[in-house]
């Protein structure tokens, strides 16, 4: 590819949106099935929400996985075994960018170029515009397919709470450091990984932590006993076993005041904390139920109660943003949730997928991987037989959705790409055997 | 068995040990893939020191050989070996010896390897047993009983290597054969399809012809013959010619960009 060409024709090429960990694993799997690939990444390294130098990385200096090792690495480029069971953000960094080296995945990535628009362009294939970030020109290439990776953790979701509070208040997207919670009175919005995480060091470095949960969940330890709790649900075993394991280890935390869990332990992403009951246990977290209104230099909970914190981090989540596409090309609704066959395959148009749009209650870079070797297989099959394609596009369409998505998940932003680890891969497994039967 | 459910890996990921890696680095990068030699059992990293580490450095190949951890079973060493692999700048070539081989079948099923040459492999633990019996009955039996195996200078080289140079090998030479080497299981189907070359001698005593061509049909290919060496091609006087001939291979079939 030359540098500056116009309407670029790029053939069979496929276009990659985004090198962070799925951007990275598509450019991997598609290059190993021999299609050409460029990617489009906005900022200028790799790495996406893990690189805490992007402005969009939601993570802060006390980011540790909350999968273990095994559970968390892709499937054909382990981890180093004398790493810890949990790495922190900045090893996994380091593994994502010893991943793109390796697989010399650099040369296929145009940095600081971010794409602003994605149209059919007929026939399966898309006119992608592509400008780079700091403005300057654009302009438009056409590829076989299109691969989106841009993530579903960097659009901060605000709660809407009305009053004028006198305080601070920052999103948990903006919090990196605990030095900014040192000597001073802080509450805690939102009760998933990132709100616990958050208020456990609140517990460790402010002088007094509220925690507010709206609803209750079910909260694992990182270890049973000396291993890694995740570790010790993944024994080969029946669900029903494993559905008893999950119960014995999982707890509510009602007995400090938090909401009673309103779904069963599987039914939702699991939190990983082991360290929030130590601290709801000594005292160092109050919970609270979920706030109403801001009053000035107080805020006003559910219960009536007033307190006064003096910073206010909402740990309330992201959404999954695609400015780049008509909505409908994912099916996206109103609420702005797309609707894609296994969370990756756009249901009308067979040459667009998304990677790494998923919920698993294991890590996420396994499937991103699976997902991405998938596409590639199917992007292949579409060009070699044609058939085929279509008679495993209709056996496909007939796969029933609770083999794969999560059945009774709780209908709330957080919970829309939930899928349990297992049998979201033995649905991608399946999928992978119908493509190489022959008949 | 599943590629995608790992349930054995999940729950019981295999513990990070000690690994001997020796090296010879090129002096200059030519932008050539890693190698990875893989020794087989009774022998360590240095049957690779010897000649081949350097003679493929002086190519321009960085070059490595990996001892796996002693006593460490088929699923360990090919951890160990995909460990050494992914820890390497590139892409890496993996190159098995013996039962080295049958550790890098089952590593090429987990690390997507830039190539694979599998040199004298046994990959078929009975025929090699088989072999074994026939040439050299007094130093494999006790084996069978958990004893150690013997081996004997005319099972192992062939007949040009100089019978001093043979017996100081041998000591060096010594196996206590775990009883999955001589296992016949299903080979893993090698991840992101790799070119892969078969090399071997028709006068092996250890991997008899025909399990050459087995192993090499496995793999889609005839074998690379080198007739008058013995087992161990990389001790032998006449070293140099396989692994010039495996470097061309990797020359004609990894083109640089």
């Amino acid at each position: 590819m030359q540098d500056s060409p116009d309407l670029g024709d790029r053939g069979g090429a496929v276009c990659v949106v985004g090198a962070g960990a799925s951007g990275l694993t598509a450019i991997k799997n598609l290059r190993e099935l021999g299609f050409a690939v460029d990617c489009y990444e906005r900022e200028t390294s790799v790495g996406g929400a893990w690189n805490w130098r992007h402005d969009r990385s939601p993570v802060y200096a006390g980011t540790h996985l909350i999968s273990s090792r095994p559970l968390t690495e892709f499937p054909d480029f382990p981890m180093p075994d004398t790493w810890p069971d949990y790495p922190h953000h900045s090893q996994v960094l380091e593994y994502l960018e010893r991943y793109a080296k390796h697989f010399g995945l650099g040369e296929h990535i145009w940095y600081g170029m971010e794409v602003t628009s994605i149209v059919p362009a007929g026939d399966g294939r898309w006119d992608v515009t592509i400008q780079s970030t700091g403005g300057g020109t654009s302009r438009v290439q056409r590829y076989a397919a299109v691969v989106i990776a841009n993530g579903h953790n960097w659009a901060p979701v605000v709660p809407e709470i009305p009053g004028d509070f006198d305080g601070q208040v920052i999103h948990a997207s903006a919090y990196k450091e605990p030095s900014r919670l040192r000597g001073r009175r802080v509450l805690v919005i939102g009760g998933g990984n990132t709100g616990c995480d958050i208020a456990v060091e609140a517990a460790q470095h402010a002088t007094r932590v509220w925690h507010s949960t709206r609803r209750g969940y079910w909260y694992f330890p990182k270890y049973v006993g000396n291993r890694p709790a995740d570790q010790v649900y993944h024994r080969r075993m029946s669900a029903w076993l494993r559905d008893r394991r999950f119960r014995r280890t999982a707890a509510d935390l009602t007995r400090w005041g938090v909401p009673a869990p309103d779904h069963a332990p599987l039914e939702s992403h699991p939190i990983v904390n082991g360290l929030l009951p130590h601290y709801l246990g000594h005292g160092r977290i109050e919970a609270v139920p979920d706030v109403t209104r801001w009053d000035g230099a107080s805020v006003e909970l559910s219960d009536g109660r007033r307190i006064e914190p003096e910073l206010v981090i909402t740990a309330t989540g992201y959404r999954p943003r695609f400015d780049f596409l008509a909505p409908e090309l994912l099916d996206i609704d109103e609420d702005g949730r797309p609707d894609l066959h296994l969370h990756a395959f756009a249901r009308k148009h067979p040459t667009l997928a998304v990677v790494g749009l998923v919920q698993p209650s294991a890590g996420l870079f396994p499937l991103a991987h699976w997902q991405s070797v998938a596409v590639a297989r199917w992007l292949r099959l579409r060009t070699t037989d044609p058939d085929k394609a279509a008679a495993v596009q209709k056996e496909e369409s007939q796969r029933p959705l609770e083999s794969w998505s999560r059945r009774r998940v709780v209908p709330t932003r957080r919970h829309w790409f939930e899928v349990d680890h297992v049998d979201y891969l033995k649905a991608v497994e399946s999928l992978l055997n119908r493509m190489e039967s022959i008949r | 068995m599943s590629e995608l459910l790992r349930f054995e890996d999940w729950s019981d990921p295999v513990p990070a040990a000690e690994r001997e890696v020796v090296s010879r680095l090129p002096d200059e990068d030519r932008d050539r893939p890693p190698l990875l030699f893989v020794p087989g059992l009774g022998h360590g990293a240095w049957a690779f020191a010897e000649h081949w580490l350097a003679h493929a450095a002086g190519r321009g190949f960085p070059a490595h050989a990996v001892s796996p951890r002693p006593g460490g079973d088929l699923r360990a060493q090919a951890h160990d070996v995909v460990q050494v692999a992914a820890s390497l700048p590139r892409q890496t070539v993996l190159i098995g010896h013996g039962t080295g081989a049958r550790v890098v079948a089952r590593a090429l099923g987990r690390y997507p390897a830039r190539a694979a040459v599998l040199v004298a492999p046994v990959l078929d633990g009975w025929a090699a047993l088989g072999a074994a019996l026939r040439s050299n009955p007094a130093g494999t039996v006790p084996a069978l009983f958990g004893g150690r195996l013997r081996f004997s200078g005319r099972q192992l080289f062939g007949p040009d290597l100089p019978a001093g140079e043979a017996a100081a090998y041998l000591e060096r030479i010594g196996a206590r054969p775990r009883a999955e080497l001589f296992a016949r299981d299903d080979l893993p189907t090698p991840v992101g399809g790799p070119p892969t070359l078969v090399v071997g001698s028709p006068d092996d005593r250890v991997v008899p012809r025909p399990a050459l061509d087995r192993a090499a049909a496995r793999y889609g290919g005839a074998p690379l013959l080198f007739p008058g060496m013995g087992h161990y091609l990389m001790l032998e006087t006449t070293w140099a010619e396989p692994i010039d001939a495996i470097l061309d291979w990797l020359d004609k079939e990894l083109p640089r960009a």
